[in-house]
């Protein structure tokens, strides 16, 4: 039965999603970007709204806040996964809202007033059927797909307002985003990169050897010699796994080292990050968003019979406070971090920050 | 005259290396004599200042005993003496008056507040008029390793090195060699060295025993590392050269075993830039060998120099760390959590002793690449049973929440308060002042130094960039490095802390602030 066949087809390509993600979270970093992540996200978003079975608005809601549970549950790490999942049920409400032909700026925002005066729930139970639903949501998430796909171009493109020539630029570890960002300027200036290679896993080699080759004066430095070569720096352009919505971020560790040595020479720090990578997620408590790898690579098995005496930690990301941040470069232009709880409620729905 | 030793001849006055004929010898040793003479009566005249090889030692004019007078010269005297020697003949003369003119005044006004009238009243009524033509020199000449990038000063060294000569045994004498730089350098350190540990100036020795070219060797590959262990090595091969030397005829031991130790000093720091606290032990030295009297027998004299290097090491070294872990143990409680950075001699050693006393804390040591110096610390606190904690710098964000003081040692401490240590101290510090976190760094008073320094960039050590390149899961990306033009490896050794970021110095003399150090270099000169 073409029903069924089509059902079983899109449980397994779940599940192939899901092992995919638990595996790739265990190696050492991120074996494919976040960019790539969030596309397949999306895509398979886009197969779930096309293929599974649903009535009404509401219970497609209800298989995508479903299956996104269970991807985020896969990798809690991985915060795009569950940032994609937030922007499409944004976009079934919104187009909910444009078949019911309602305007956008009443089920915005829950004001005090709205509360007040509608009294008990004024909720949309999301239950009315519409016929074209499904054509306008995949149709917006075609154009969601379009917008992952040119986010690093429109990135890239306002490097040169924010490089000068002769200019000693400071980046660490690897993203894929500032090495576009970076080479893009490089075509029309002269520039200066020093790369800290970041430790235990020295993805800035990576990112040093692919400036390089671009013609950009690169230079290596151990993350040891941040604070003594920061005076000599301009710029600090970094990348970053998640924005979170206090303007702050997890990044690679290492960060708030390098954030805290640019605020001592009052040197500002600039965030190229997508907007994908914006998540509701606030920073609570120091442990809540840890993730750690094998002590392996911090203390290998060679030292020999202190392994058993000694504890070792090797943690991945960093919290970045958002005080310690100038600038977000984001595919929508340039935003203070302040500003980023504002793009957030653009982004998603209240409701959906608890997926 | 016997000739015999004089084979064995002072070979600094040889600047070709071929050996003096009987009659060149004593030609030599007459106008030496003759300089002395003409010292001893007037400072004026101008020869008295031999040409080439004698001008990097000015001689102190008389021994020590004649006039205490005479004892401040020699102090400032052998400062200029390990550094380049003069260039041309006229501006030496110039410089050569000048210094006489200065020590005249200075033996004027010391002879005139002592009223002692040897020597000193008579060269102040003989000072010449002549008004200087450079004003008095405040800042000591530029050492050589912060001026690579200028070819004038690395030909003096290249010519200073020919002519110092390394004794070898059952050989001729040879020059120290010159060491070459290696790899691409980051134009912002393009003034300093560079050299790959792979050639080591010891490959060019061929034949030799010598204690200094094993000491040159493992300064170079990393085997003896630490400022404590650089210098107590270095004081043990000095008391060997002690041992071996024989005043030759004609010479004063107090001023030929200087010229003696040059070509070693030479050769250690082109196997590896002398510490700071290597510079201080050379100058104590320098300053006690000037110091010997010239009617002491040369067994006596001998003695003497060697019972001054172990009473340094004793005092300096060991009884300092003793004094600085009785005062360190008062800071630590129970239930700290004590961090610790790479491996300092000093700061092990406080934690042994107060995990001796009983007291209960946990250390966590903290690391960095390319060195990895805390995995030592680790083995040794390990060893003695403290519970410890391992993490790489740049987990130091995660870690510092749980820290409760930070102990850190350093390798010089500057005359404006800045501390000198290891590459990463000075992140530590930043970030345990955002946590709030007290910093104590234990030092002793022999390293304290009278440089100041800003920023990391003046005056610091390239180590071997290939040290930076690293093999994980099959793939070295910086593998060919040298051939990418525009990619450089940046491994630095020493890095500048600034005092805000130190709350206390635990030195032998008691706990100071940060900014008190020119007071204790103040206090050591005075009682000196």
């Amino acid at each position: 039965m073409p029903g069924a066949d089509k059902e079983t087809d899109l449980s397994e390509r779940i599940e192939s999603f899901l092992s995919e993600l638990k595996r790739c979270g265990s190696g050492a970093g991120s074996l494919r970007g976040s960019a790539e992540t969030a596309r397949e996200t999306t895509a398979l978003l886009r197969r779930i709204t096309a293929q599974a079975r649903w009535g009404n608005a509401g219970d497609l809601m209800e298989i995508i806040r479903k299956e996104g549970r269970r991807m985020t549950a896969a990798q809690p790490s991985e915060t795009t996964v569950g940032n994609m999942v937030r922007r499409v049920l944004k976009i079934i409400r919104e187009e909910y809202a444009r078949s019911r032909g309602s305007t956008e700026e009443a089920d915005q925002q829950e004001s005090l007033h709205k509360l007040l005066t509608s009294g008990g729930s004024s909720e949309d139970n999301f239950r009315q059927h519409f016929a074209h639903l499904k054509a306008n949501v995949i149709e917006a998430i075609n154009e969601l797909l379009t917008e992952l796909e040119g986010t690093t171009d429109n990135i890239s493109m306002q490097a040169l307002e924010h490089i000068h020539s002769n200019e000693v630029i400071m980046t660490i570890g690897r993203s894929r985003t500032v090495e576009a960002f970076l080479k893009d300027a490089a075509r029309k200036r002269k520039f200066h990169v020093m790369v800290a290679e970041c430790a235990p896993f020295c993805q800035g080699h990576e990112m040093a050897t692919s400036l390089s080759k671009e013609d950009i004066e690169t230079t290596v430095i151990p993350d040891a010699a941040i604070f003594a070569v920061m005076s000599r720096v301009n710029k600090v352009i970094i990348g970053t796994q998640t924005v979170l919505a206090n303007g702050g971020l997890r990044a690679v560790n290492g960060t708030h080292t390098l954030a805290l040595a640019a605020k001592h020479h009052s040197t500002p720090l600039i965030v190229c990050a997508p907007m994908f990578k914006l998540s509701p997620q606030f920073p609570n408590e120091e442990d809540t968003f840890h993730k750690f790898v094998s002590p392996h690579e911090v203390l290998p098995f060679t030292e020999g019979e202190i392994l058993s005496k000694v504890n070792a930690h090797g943690p991945v990301f960093d919290y970045v406070p958002p005080e310690l941040i100038t600038l977000f470069i984001s595919n929508i232009g340039g935003n203070a971090p302040s500003y980023i709880y504002r793009l957030m409620s653009e982004l998603y729905h209240p409701e959906d920050h608890e997926l | 005259t016997s000739d015999s030793d004089g084979r064995q001849v002072d070979s600094i006055n040889n600047a070709t290396g071929k050996e003096l004929t009987k009659e060149e010898k004593q030609r030599l040793r007459k106008e030496k004599k003759q300089h002395k003479k003409s010292k001893k009566d007037d400072k004026g005249p101008p020869e008295k200042e031999k040409e080439k090889g004698k001008a990097s030692v000015p001689a102190p004019s008389k021994p020590a005993t004649q006039s205490p007078a005479h004892k401040a010269a020699p102090a400032p005297v052998n400062a200029s003496a390990s550094e380049s020697p003069a260039a041309a003949e006229k501006p030496a003369k110039s410089k050569a008056e000048l210094r006489a003119e200065r020590r005249a005044r200075q033996d004027s006004d010391r002879a005139s507040k002592q009223g002692k009238k040897e020597g000193g009243q008579q060269s102040a009524s003989s000072k010449p008029k002549a008004t200087p033509n450079e004003l008095q020199p405040v800042v000591k000449r530029l050492p050589e390793h912060v001026q690579v990038d200028d070819p004038a000063a690395l030909k003096k060294l290249a010519k200073k090195l020919e002519r110092q000569q390394v004794r070898q045994i059952h050989s001729h004498d040879l020059p120290v060699p010159l060491r070459s730089d290696y790899g691409y350098k980051v134009s912002l350190f393009s003034h300093l060295h560079q050299y790959s540990r792979k050639n080591p100036p010891t490959q060019q020795i061929r034949y030799s025993v010598n204690l200094h070219h094993v000491l040159g060797l493992q300064y170079s590959q990393g085997i003896i590392a630490g400022s404590n262990a650089r210098s107590v090595g270095l004081l043990h091969a000095f008391k060997q050269v002690i041992q071996d030397y024989n005043t030759p005829p004609n010479e004063e031991l107090s001023r030929d075993l200087v010229n003696k130790l040059s070509p070693y000093i030479s050769f250690l720091s082109q196997c590896r830039p002398l510490s700071a606290s290597m510079g201080n032990a050379i100058k104590y030295i320098k300053k006690e060998i000037s110091n010997i009297p010239s009617q002491c027998k040369e067994e006596e004299a001998k003695g003497k120099l060697q019972a001054c290097i172990d009473s340094y090491i004793n005092e300096k070294i060991i009884l300092a760390s003793e004094a600085i872990s009785k005062y360190a143990i008062e800071k630590i409680s129970n239930g700290d959590v004590i961090l610790v950075y790479g491996c300092s001699s000093l700061v092990n050693h406080i934690l042994c002793e107060a995990f001796e006393k009983q007291r209960k804390f946990r250390v966590i040591v903290v690391d960095s690449r390319p060195r990895l110096e805390g995995r030592e610390t680790l083995r040794r606190l390990v060893k003695k049973g403290i519970r410890c904690t391992y993490v790489l710098i740049s987990a130091l964000s995660y870690i510092l929440p749980e820290v409760s003081k930070v102990f850190l040692g350093a390798h010089a401490l500057l005359a404006n308060g800045y501390v000198m240590s290891r590459v990463g101290t000075s992140q530590i510090a930043l970030v345990a002042k955002a946590y709030n976190v007290p910093v104590l760094v234990c030092c002793e008073t022999y390293k304290f130094c009278e440089r100041v320094q800003t920023d990391s960039f003046v005056s610091n050590e390239l180590d071997d960039p290939d040290d930076l390149i690293v093999t994980r899961n099959g793939k070295t990306h910086l593998e060919n490095w040298q051939t990418v033009k525009s990619l450089g490896l940046l491994n630095l050794v020493y890095d500048v802390t600034p005092p805000d970021f130190v709350d206390l110095v635990i030195t032998d003399l008691g706990m100071i602030p940060c900014t008190s150090v020119p007071v204790v270099l103040r206090v050591k000169n005075v009682d000196q």
